[in-house]
């Protein structure tokens, strides 16, 4: 099996797409003959035609406007925003029409449509171009939320992605577009959009991340098998719905819970996972759960970003704590 | 040469005048008496439905409804000249298009009567319902557009806004792009002067809205809102040309807004009476009315039969819609997603029985 990076992966899945479903086609700014800026879509304006991979203007707002008359209209669009940053011009179609459409014509009129965008820091990029904007978008009843940690989960998850008959944000996490390399089959095979990923079992403390985080996290659980404490790793994969059951399931055997994230802490998708467990699994809980998370600032510029992204040393600390309570 | 702020602007279309006087000749369409009496008989039905939406708005009966008192040409004259296989996406005030489109009364009436099922058309599918957030539906326009070109289908985009549209990024960047892509898309403003309370010479300083379709390199015009001959006339011209891949128009309609902005508005608050009376000469069914009476013998009794017509179709929508129950409270979950999430369903459990 061949073995390939995230930005390959995503390509591979892109080019599936295309190829199952004359109805997918892809636009946004620079996806054609350059490939787009991470050259997700490299090559593909070559193979599938410049009408199904489109260079667009710099259009936030009719990139996603377009997706959504698009989609409504029978296409399976995959727009792409170039980096999170710029993505504000088109939440107000993603709020307003994207995610509504289903509901306010009682199905007559639905959205099938995906809008790529890679989200967070680490690579140090120019300003607005390194922040975790999830989950704002999370909170948007009718869209789906998917992030991918690797590049096996980020093809099974582009394709259900596309193939799903709502509209999805799939946010990838730039830092791991060319930081591992794993076997990934071409074989066109989706993976549940709804569904979080048990990555390893352990018995003392619950991690759960999403995105680059996992690779914090799983670094952090290397250090502490070393320790003789062992965790589960749940990558989340799909933010909206949010796969409760396999996180409470999770902390009903650890009872203790450390939540990762890369956004900052206030209202952040830490939250709503703290509230369920707080809800649901309390006498199961050994421990308080900790977040650890982005500050409530704004995202540094580059000189300083690793000090605000979480690491696996912040996370050892975390554990640590909630080890030590009981 | 450079196109300059007071370039001579090409003149408004109208055949006509608001006396009903014929200013041109008219076109081929204006000269059969059945398509003028059609043409018409939607807008007096659209005003009846107006002046009834808005009893049962004063009434508790309805929620805020947008009128389009005045406007009822645009509305008219865009639909009849659109085929079925093309997609109208309306803002809040094309009534008069929709009903031509063969959306229902009684689905007009449950849509501003707060109920989803309104939007459900039984005809007139793939049509959007009424746009609220103003000129987000141009960009659905250029990709239903795009989604015409790519399936070879046959049809075009038809988008209307008002001219407070014109001044939201939404709208120049989809004009772009269908300009870029030589979509077949047609927009259209109605051009009612007033953005509830902001007057035209407050929203732009271009002369015409219609020049705005200079900056997305495709032709613009305007037309007189008032003469569903003339908006009908220059909208097929537009699906015509549209059709035969050479790309979208913008086409701005003169017209005036002799309501307030919707029922929860006062627009004695910032405009004078006297504007608004002095529009009233210009508005749409007298000059069609004048020139049915004029040259095709339209007298009193089709007058009265039409009127009596209307009521009675629209007093029958108004009891269905007012005789049909909400939907169970359960349906908030059932049409967010193609499969309802387990979220979804926990929630909905709170509802007990409901």
């Amino acid at each position: 099996m061949p073995e390939c990076t995230m930005i390959e992966a995503i390509r591979m899945a892109l080019s599936r797409a295309l190829k199952e479903d004359p109805d997918v086609i892809i636009f946004g700014e620079d996806v054609g003959i350059d490939g787009g800026v991470f050259r997700a879509t490299d090559g593909l304006t070559q193979r599938y035609g410049a009408s199904r991979v489109r260079d667009t203007p710099l259009s936030e707002t009719a990139i996603a406007g377009m997706a959504v008359g698009a989609a409504a209209h029978g296409l399976r669009p995959v727009a792409e925003i170039q980096f999170t940053g710029f993505l504000y011009p088109a939440l107000d179609q993603l709020a307003n029409h994207a995610s509504r459409l289903r509901n306010r014509t009682r199905g007559r009129l639905t959205c099938p449509l995906v809008l790529r965008a890679p989200y967070g820091g680490g690579i140090k990029a120019p300003e607005h171009h390194s922040e975790s904007t999830e989950a704002m978008l999370a909170h948007i009843p009718g869209l789906r939320v998917v992030i991918p940690s690797s590049p096996a989960r980020a093809y099974g998850l582009l394709l259900a992605a596309i193939r799903d008959p709502d509209p999805v944000v799939f946010f990838e996490p730039k830092r791991l577009y060319r930081a591992i390399r794993e076997p990934v089959e071409d074989d066109g095979m989706a993976l549940p959009i709804n569904k979080a990923v048990l990555l390893r079992e352990g018995a003392d403390v619950t991690l759960v991340a999403w995105g680059a985080m996992i690779t914090e996290a799983n670094e952090a659980a290397d250090q502490l098998a070393e320790m003789g404490i062992s965790a589960d790793l749940i990558d989340l994969a799909s933010l909206k719905p949010l796969d409760r059951g396999t996180i409470r399931s999770s902390v009903e055997k650890t009872g203790r819970c450390v939540i990762v994230h890369e956004a900052p802490l206030t209202a952040g998708l830490g939250a709503e996972i703290a509230a369920d467990l707080a809800e649901h699994c309390m006498t199961s809980l050994l421990a308080p759960i900790r977040r650890v998370t982005g500050f409530d600032t704004v995202m540094p510029y580059f000189r300083l970003e690793a000090h605000y992204m979480p690491d696996a040393a912040r996370i050892l600390k975390a554990v640590h704590n909630v080890m030590e309570f009981a | 040469m450079p196109i300059q702020a007071d370039h001579e602007l090409s003149g408004v279309t109208v055949f006509l005048d608001p006396a009903g006087l014929p200013v041109l000749d008219l076109p081929r369409f204006a000269r059969h008496r059945e398509t003028l009496v059609a043409l018409y008989s939607a807008m007096v039905r659209t005003r009846t439905f107006d002046a009834k939406a808005i009893s049962l708005q004063r009434t508790g009966r309805l929620g805020t409804y947008a009128s389009s008192l005045g406007q009822e040409a645009v509305a008219v004259g865009i639909a009849s000249a659109m085929s079925d296989e093309d997609v109208l996406l309306p803002s809040f005030r094309e009534h008069g298009a929709q009903l031509w489109r063969g959306v229902s009364l009684e689905e007009m009436f449950l849509f501003w009567g707060g109920d989803e099922r309104g939007n459900d058309f039984a005809v007139a599918r793939q049509d959007f319902p009424v746009c609220i957030p103003v000129a987000s539906q141009f960009p659905h326009a250029a990709g239903v557009a795009l989604a015409m070109v790519q399936k070879g289908e046959p049809g075009v985009a038809v988008a209307v806004g008002g001219d407070g549209a014109t001044s939201k990024g939404d709208f120049y960047e989809a004009l772009n792009m269908v300009g870029i892509w030589t979509l077949p898309a047609v927009f259209v403003i109605a051009n009612n002067q007033w953005a509830i309370s902001v007057p035209r010479v407050d929203q732009t300083r271009a002369r015409a809205l219609a020049d705005k379709a200079v900056a997305a390199g495709i032709p613009g015009e305007q037309v007189d809102g008032n003469d569903v001959i003339a908006v009908r006339e220059a909208i097929e011209r537009a699906l015509v040309r549209a059709r035969s891949g050479k790309g979208g128009t913008l086409i701005e309609c003169l017209t005036y807004r002799l309501g307030d902005h919707t029922t929860a508005d006062d627009a004695s608050r910032y405009r004078a009476d006297e504007e608004v009376s002095s529009h009233w000469s210009e508005e749409p069914l007298v000059r069609l009315r004048a020139y049915l009476v004029a040259h095709h013998g339209w007298a009193k009794k089709d007058e009265e039969a039409l009127l009596h017509g209307c009521r009675d179709q629209i007093e029958k929508a108004a009891e269905a819609y007012l005789a049909t129950p909400p939907q169970p409270v359960r349906s908030m979950f059932e049409y967010l997603y193609a499969d309802p999430t387990q979220d979804q369903a926990a929630q909905a459990g709170e509802l007990g029985d409901a």
